[in-house]
């Protein structure tokens, strides 16, 4: 079909003119891309999976020796790895469920006519534009035990929301879940209003309950769009680094990406958290796959 | 089954009046036709019944309860749409069981399944019961849609113009099955369309909307032969009834603009048509008829060919006028020909006003 598409050139064109033809334009656009992929994505990656089988260290001029799976080896039987991997898990479920009900929600709610619609809708949207960093530290400033605004809204006294090493987990879900509802309230607002509307007034007329008419119309509709927020927020909350990295140093807190980052530029051991990002790559593309077989399942339905 | 009634009922969409004044009357079982252009307002009524929409000013009836207050779900109506709403993703059969399946009133297994089949039966649907209802055709997914309206034995059934989308063929097909499917159920109906043919074949009774008002309620027979004014004659038949301005002089008709006079004695029984009163005589093409002796001369400006008949336009002066002859009858474009007509068929509308003189008195 691609090739179909190509539509034929205007031999009175600006272009044509200049004598360019229809597959030295399409270079012209395609070749920079290509480069810039290979240069900075697939180059690394392939130049890392060899690092991964390696004792190489950034930080010594000593000669790189292969070890073969060795890396592997340790790393998957490394409870400490284990255990971080367990930590981001919490997190991505914790994170990713609490986003889909405030995001649906809030979907819900502002999926009718209401007066400054537009206006609510974007003042909603303005945590996802934010930057990782800065929420970090804003709320780093919002859970601070003895002057933060939280514990004196909450009457909660030196509460220690990231000192505590069960809560930390949850503070930085609950500000993860804080930024990215609106990224999961805008997929599904498009996905509420693109429902017809005499569907509903179908599902009245029949006598359909609104939690009847909900489970049997609005969610089997609105699923697939649904899942598509999903795979991109589990995909980010599995890769979070920044904002559990500003907000907490807990060890409860310390998602995969964290122990990627210490291993790689902190105990410099360059070979073996080139495998560790081998094994989370794998996880990550493992998980999407899933889903989106899953999603086309649900499609097809 | 149900007793339908709307009394001075209005309603206005911001500063757009869709119905104005409108009092409608539908007895039980009776198959009743609104019939209206686009936008007189008939959508309007139905979604009014149906608890969908709520009416400026007036009451709704249903046997005799006034249900302002109440829901689409109590006043317990079925509802077909012009764009069938089926609910994607599931097959005909979850379709057919849907409004059986509301946890509140759900019915039980094998009662679903049994209405689900009669339904299916009475429509002819059921070889596409384990289907989806996207890979329906339009004709298939309109007969769903009334299935739906049927499995659930509702107090009235709303049609908002079910047939409108189809092709031709069909929507003569449905049409007598609808009928049918209303006698067999000894339902009330209320059946919108836009369509004459439709409303005249169809009905117990036609009710004709023009611009939020009901201009006239009758049987079939008593719209097409007495139309209460000009909309109503000019908007019911195809081809539509013939208008000429005229008047009367000593017992003859005589058109004004058009200079040709034909015989009328019926002015009397009409009542109220003096001489040299300003009228509009109304006359169907089947009532013109040509003949050799004729008082009338015209030329023949377009023959429309049906197979059994003729439809003839005249051209008198600078005015057309339509004619409907058998088929057999010989005639070229431009020829002469000479024309007259049943002076007992002859309806008279007041110029001024266009209400018939019958209905005026």
């Amino acid at each position: 079909m691609a090739t179909t598409m190509i539509t034929p050139l205007n031999t009175s064109s600006r272009a044509a003119s200049r004598g360019l033809s229809d597959i030295s334009i399409r270079n012209l656009f395609i070749i920079p891309t290509i480069v810039f992929l290979i240069v900075f994505n697939i180059f690394p990656l392939i130049y890392s999976l060899g690092y991964s089988f390696t004792d190489f260290r950034a930080s010594t001029n000593a000669p790189a020796n292969f070890v073969g799976l060795k890396n592997y080896r340790e790393l998957l039987s490394d409870p400490y790895i284990w255990n971080n991997f367990a930590v981001t898990a919490k997190y991505v479920i914790v994170s990713v469920v609490g986003q889909v009900v405030v995001g649906f929600g809030t979907a819900m709610l502002l999926n009718r006519t209401i007066p400054l619609k537009g206006l609510i809708t974007t003042l909603l949207l303005l945590p996802m534009m934010l930057s990782m960093a800065v929420v970090g530290l804003f709320w780093k400033l919002l859970y601070d035990p003895s002057w933060g605004v939280i514990n004196y809204v909450l009457d909660l006294g030196k509460f220690q929301w990231l000192g505590d090493p069960k809560m930390a987990l949850y503070a930085v879900a609950f500000t993860d879940i804080w930024m990215w509802s609106p990224f999961v309230m805008l997929l599904s607002l498009a996905g509420l209003s693109a429902v017809p509307k005499h569907l509903y007034e179908a599902a009245a007329i029949d006598r359909a309950g609104p939690f009847y008419t909900f489970f049997r119309i609005t969610l089997p509709l609105v699923a697939p769009i649904l899942m598509i927020a999903v795979i991109f927020r589990t995909m980010e909350a599995f890769k979070t680094f920044d904002l559990a990295y500003v907000l907490s140093t807990q060890p409860s807190t310390e998602v995969i990406s964290i122990r990627l980052y210490k291993m790689a530029f902190q105990e410099w051991q360059t070979g073996r958290s080139c495998a560790l990002a081998y094994i989370v790559l794998i996880m990550v593309l493992a998980i999407t796959n899933i889903y989106v077989k899953y999603l086309n399942k649900v499609k097809e339905r | 089954m149900a007793h339908i009634q709307l009394k001075n009922i209005s309603k206005t969409f911001g500063n757009h009046t869709a119905l104005t004044g409108l009092d409608l009357d539908i007895a039980d079982g009776e198959f009743f036709v609104l019939l209206g252009e686009t936008g007189a307002g008939k959508t309007t009524t139905l979604r009014l019944i149906a608890g969908l929409e709520k009416p400026s000013e007036g009451q709704v009836f249903i046997d005799g309860v006034d249900v302002a207050d109440w829901g689409a779900a109590e006043r317990d109506v079925a509802l077909v749409l012009q764009q069938y709403s089926l609910y994607p993703r599931y097959t005909v059969r979850e379709n057919l069981e849907f409004p059986l399946k509301p946890k509140i009133r759900r019915l039980p297994d094998a009662e679903i399944k049994d209405r689900v089949d009669r339904a299916a039966r009475t429509l002819r649907i059921e070889h596409l019961l384990d289907r989806k209802t996207d890979r329906l055709s339009g004709g298939e997914m309109q007969r769903v849609s009334i299935g739906r309206a049927i499995v659930r034995k509702p107090r009235v059934f709303l049609m908002d113009e079910p047939l409108s989308a189809l092709d031709a063929k069909l929507r003569e097909a449905l049409r007598t099955e609808l009928k049918n499917l209303q006698i067999q159920l000894g339902a009330t109906f209320l059946f919108v369309t836009h369509d004459q043919i439709e409303a005249m074949s169809m009905g117990d009774k036609v009710g004709v909307l023009n611009h939020g008002r009901i201009v006239q309620t009758g049987t079939p027979h008593e719209i097409y032969n007495n139309p209460r004014d000009t909309y109503v004659a000019s908007f019911v038949g195809s081809p539509p009834m013939n208008l000429i301005d005229g008047k009367l002089v000593n017992g003859r008709a005589v058109m004004a603009p058009l200079n040709f006079e034909l015989p009328f004695s019926g002015g009397a029984k009409a009542g109220g048509a003096t001489d040299g009163r300003p009228l509009v005589f109304g006359i169907r093409p089947e009532d013109v008829y040509l003949e050799s002796g004729a008082p009338v001369e015209a030329r023949v400006h377009d023959v429309e060919n049906h197979g059994v008949e003729k439809i003839l336009t005249l051209r008198v002066g600078d005015a057309t006028l339509r004619a409907t002859v058998p088929a057999r009858t010989d005639v070229a474009i431009e020829q002469a020909v000479r024309f007259a007509w049943n002076p007992d068929k002859v309806v008279l509308f007041d110029k001024g006003s266009g209400v018939s003189l019958r209905h005026a008195s």
